[in-house]
């Protein structure tokens, strides 16, 4: 293979802003754990970041095919990072299918790392080649380093008497010394990693420390007349921080509300992906009064959290789209009876199974109306990995306030996308009160606070007051069965006015980015927080008087929402959906809102949307 | 919940509430909650300590029913809202009234679950073979060739055996009563309250409107010692009104067959003693096909074992004495984290 864009003169560090690196090779190269560990040492480096993993729904898809292929990118910087950013810089290629499934997306002339010990006949075509582009010209437009990762890890490891494929399996980490090398991160943060992960195997330990080591030298050694580069540290305010994951902030925020409420906390799942991994967490956290049910299917676990909320517990199921459909008739029980729920779903693509591993928004309507008759939710979104932490913690005290079921929303994107987040203390966060009706006084189940129109919450066990509700109308004033046409509008209105009034509990609208009027407003929510609040700000440093605002209440909506959309010519509503909450807010409030979708498993890209801010402002 | 509260005697009044029984006049569910109101004090538990769950169909009106805590869910999920009650509080007492269509069509999955998981919850399926709140369409335990008016050609689907579903899926109690045979219904509740864990009881209950005399061919008092075997733990398997009947197993075949006593030399201890911990035998005695066979009535198996509930327990009980209380502070800063 050609070694001629290497020599072996040092070369100076080139001092960046910020850099784009993605990761890309078979289902079963260690992608996922080589771009964890770059991103630890992002973050080790006082980094801002932002990660988008993005792998096939198959385990192990047959080796070296195009569906096979498993990427991970992180946009790291020494400025304020709000995505995972639109092209890699760097691009690192294991195999003949990742790269020819990721080139397109690497920059001109962007560094392009490539094993070319993967690039053999068989491999090309199974990914489609018919030449070896490794030698045909057809990257001179990039920065190859073409270098058989294959063989120089199979020689650095082959004191160890490792088996053929174990010896291949370190190549992840050979590659992993090389980006540590170009860009001046210390090794021993991966080497006491390894050291933990693989501590039943000595023999792995020194292989994967071994691999590590070697493509560190070789950067040293046989250097790469690339610059190498220095991403300087992020300004940002006094605290302590650590990297966090959607789901882990999820989860986390879900021990935060049993703690700031004093409940213990009853988790109904099913596996189903990208949910899983709140299940996964959460039954390690069985001394946080935490117990988890893997039951037998998506209604079993919804119908154990809402038995659970009955018998006084903070009950919690998680899901994905298709999950969430099969909950819907539990859902509306819950919303039947008042009791508190706390639903998360963390939307994929769909419709059906659709694309499990990629990332949507297009669970919005289902979440506002997928039930059966009137039966109003209150539905939440977060906006980043972190947020989750605090809309999962706003999710329970709406539900236990409220004595409502609460569908919080997250995405696959936040899901397994990670970011620096400043760690809040438990005693800064607000306490969530919760009351038990124990005064045998007056009672019926569905006596009601006058003010939230909540319903007193009497737990089975509580002497004098014994009573049985269930899906069936019931009567306002005594809560027995009724199906007396008056007052079953009268609990449909009531039901409808108690969500309603959730708005007076959560905070206005707030414009993110820009003035609180003008030509255009962008519209967003959820996982698209980060894209469109960068091509707002790149609009308007190019002068464009563009605004953003970012809706984390979608229902109710914020109570300044339709007044603030109304101060903007235009209002853009770009979703990762073909239009939705561009309709919840038309239909709301009148106003000419306007869509921009994007279905195709994927996050925006900043320019995606700036060039459709362009388009707009000249229109 | 905590005070001790000196036990009071309850009776069968204090388990009824105020609101209109509203079955059908004659229907079997009058007699197996009555049946349920009798022997409710005798758990010794004051009333606020006891939760009935159902689904939905006639037999899942049962909790409006009960002076207890009651929660009418939705069809067929009963046994996880009942798993979703026991896990969240193990002290509460939790029951479920359930149907064939509830617990075995559209809850199958569930039902099968709960008794897999050996769940603290006390399972009444009452079997009428027949949908009755949505007016009569055959159900899951109806016959072959039922004519419904979802049938008029006669149903082509084999029925399942409640009971049989329930010891194939490992059950840990499982029990057969009939909803006029008040003495043994009242003894069958007893055994199941007493037991720790899911305890399951089919009750062949009438349908007067939709499927009547479905069970009188063993139920009718005229022949019902004839057609019914009450079985009983260390007795042997006899019946009849003579009491001249019993039930043997071939060593060949290894199937049961009816022997006449005194015929053949057949005597007593040729029998089958009743050993209500022996799985494979409580399949043969709850499968025997009738008319051939009697139909086996009583606790048909009963296994001490470990439930889903305590094992719940025991395991956050463990995680504190192991980890401590959660400290989510400790939590939020374990791992790599950075100060500015």
């Amino acid at each position: 293979m050609t070694q001629s864009n290497l020599v072996p003169s040092p070369s100076p560090r080139m001092v960046l802003d910020s850099a784009v690196v993605r990761f890309a090779g078979d289902s079963g190269d260690g992608m996922q754990v080589t771009g964890d560990q770059f991103t630890a040492a992002a973050a080790l480096a006082r980094n801002d970041l932002a990660t988008f993993p993005d792998f096939p729904a198959e385990i192990r898809a047959p080796a070296g095919t195009l569906y096979g292929v498993s990427g991970f990118q992180i946009n790291f910087a020494s400025q304020d990072v709000f995505t995972p950013g639109d092209a890699p810089d760097v691009l690192v290629a294991m195999n003949p299918a990742a790269l020819k499934t990721n080139l397109r997306d690497l920059k001109r002339g962007g560094l392009l790392i490539v094993n070319s010990g993967a690039f053999s006949a068989a491999n090309l075509k199974k990914a489609g080649y018919e030449e070896n582009p490794l030698e045909d010209g057809s990257l001179t437009g990039f920065n190859l380093v073409s270098i058989d990762i294959t063989k120089l890890t199979v020689s650095a490891v082959k004191e160890l008497g490792l088996s053929n494929k174990e010896a291949h399996r370190c190549k992840n980490f050979w590659t992993l010394g090389l980006m540590f090398w170009l860009y001046g991160r210390p090794l021993e943060p991966t080497v006491k990693w390894i050291q933990n992960k693989f501590h039943k195997r000595d023999d792995l330990v020194q292989a994967n420390i071994a691999a590590l080591k070697a493509g560190h030298a070789y950067g040293e050694t046989a250097e790469i007349s690339h610059n190498r580069y220095e991403v300087p540290a992020a300004p940002v305010s006094a605290g302590t921080y650590r990297n966090i994951g959607g789901n882990t902030a999820t989860a986390w925020g879900l021990l935060a509300a049993t703690q700031l409420s004093g409940m213990n906390m009853v988790l109904g799942a099913y596996p189903i992906t990208p949910a899983s991994d709140i299940l996964h967490e959460l039954s390690k956290f069985k001394h946080f009064g935490v117990t988890t049910v893997q039951a037998e299917d998506e209604i079993a676990a919804v119908c154990a959290a809402i038995g659970a909320s009955y018998a006084g517990s903070i009950g919690v199921t998680t899901t994905s789209g298709p999950g969430l459909a099969l909950k819907m008739e539990g859902i509306g029980l819950a919303v039947a009876t008042e009791l508190p729920l706390v639903i998360v779903d963390i939307q994929r693509g769909g419709p059906s199974t659709g694309l499990p591993t990629k990332t949507e928004q297009a669970d919005l309507l289902q979440a506002v109306y997928g039930r059966n008759s009137e039966a109003p939710v209150c539905v939440i979104a977060a906006s980043s990995p972190g947020n989750c932490f605090y809309m999962a913690i706003e999710a329970a005290r709406l539900a236990l306030k409220y004595m409502t079921p609460v569908i919080l929303l997250t995405d696959g994107y936040l899901a397994n996308g990670t970011e620096p987040w400043l760690i809040p203390k438990l005693d800064e966060l607000p306490r969530i009160e919760v009351k038990f009706r124990t005064d045998p006084e007056g009672f019926h189940p569905f006596l009601r606070d006058p003010q939230t129109l909540a319903r007193n919450w009497a737990i089975p066990g509580t002497p004098g007051l014994t009573h049985r509700i269930g899906g069936l109308e019931k009567d306002y004033d005594s809560g027995h069965i009724s199906y007396a046409p008056a007052n079953h509008e009268r609990m449909c209105q009531t039901r409808a006015a108690k969500i309603a009034g959730i708005a007076n509990d959560v905070p206005e609208q707030q414009i993110d980015v820009g003035d609180d009027s003008g030509k255009l407003l962008v519209l967003g929510w959820g996982s698209t927080y980060g894209a469109i609040r960068e091509a707002v700000q790149r609009c308007r440093a190019r002068g464009l008087p563009v605004s953003h605002a970012h809706v984390h209440y979608l229902n109710p909506l914020p109570r300044n929402l339709g007044e603030l959309l109304k101060r903007f010519d235009r209002v853009l509503v770009p979703e990762l959906n073909l239009g939705q909450l561009v309709k919840l807010v038309r239909s709301q409030y009148l106003v000419p809102a306007e869509s921009f979708p994007k279905v195709q498993g994927h996050p925006f890209k900043i320019s995606e949307i700036e060039e459709r801010i362009r388009q707009m402002m000249e229109s | 919940m905590s005070n001790i509260v000196e036990p009071t005697r309850l009776t069968k009044k204090d388990f009824e509430t105020d609101q209109d029984v509203r079955w059908c006049p004659g229907c079997g569910d009058y007699s197996i909650l009555a049946n349920v109101q009798k022997v409710m004090p005798e758990l010794g538990l004051p009333v606020e300590q006891i939760v009935w769950v159902s689904g939905i169909g006639c037999s899942s009106r049962f909790p409006y029913y009960m002076n207890t805590y009651g929660f009418h869910t939705i069809h067929g999920r009963g046994p996880a809202f009942a798993t979703g009650i026991k896990i969240a509080n193990p002290k509460l007492s939790v029951w479920l009234a359930t149907g064939d269509g509830d617990g075995l069509s559209i809850g199958g999955n569930h039902l099968m679950h709960c008794l897999r998981r050996n769940v603290d919850v006390k399972i009444l399926l009452f079997n009428n073979r027949i949908y009755g709140l949505t007016k009569g369409q055959y159900s899951p335990t109806s016959e072959v060739g039922k004519i419904t008016k979802s049938t008029p050609s006669g149903s082509a689907d084999q029925p399942v055996d409640p009971a049989c579903v329930a010891l194939g899926v490992n059950g840990s109690f499982v029990a057969r009563s009939v909803d006029i045979e008040a003495p043994h219904l009242a003894e069958v509740l007893r055994r199941a309250a007493h037991h720790t864990g899911s305890a399951f009881i089919e009750i062949y209950q009438n349908c007067n409107v939709f499927n009547d005399g479905a069970f009188d061919s063993f139920t009718e008092k005229t022949h019902k010692a004839d057609r019914q075997i009450r079985v009983e733990h260390g007795k042997p398997l006899i019946f009849g009104a003579q009491r001249d009947r019993g039930i043997r197993l071939n060593t060949r075949t290894l199937a049961l067959e009816v022997v006449m006593l005194g015929v053949n030399g057949v005597t007593e201890a040729d029998l089958l003693v009743h050993d209500e911990t022996n799985p494979t035998l409580a399949y043969m005695l709850a499968h025997m096909p009738y008319p051939a066979f009697p139909v086996a009535l009583g606790v048909l198996f009963a296994e001490k074992r470990p439930t889903y509930d305590g094992a719940l327990a025991e395991q956050r009980l463990a995680a504190e004495l192991k980890q401590g209380k959660g400290d989510l502070d400790k939590l939020l800063r374990s791992g790599d984290t950075w100060t500015i």
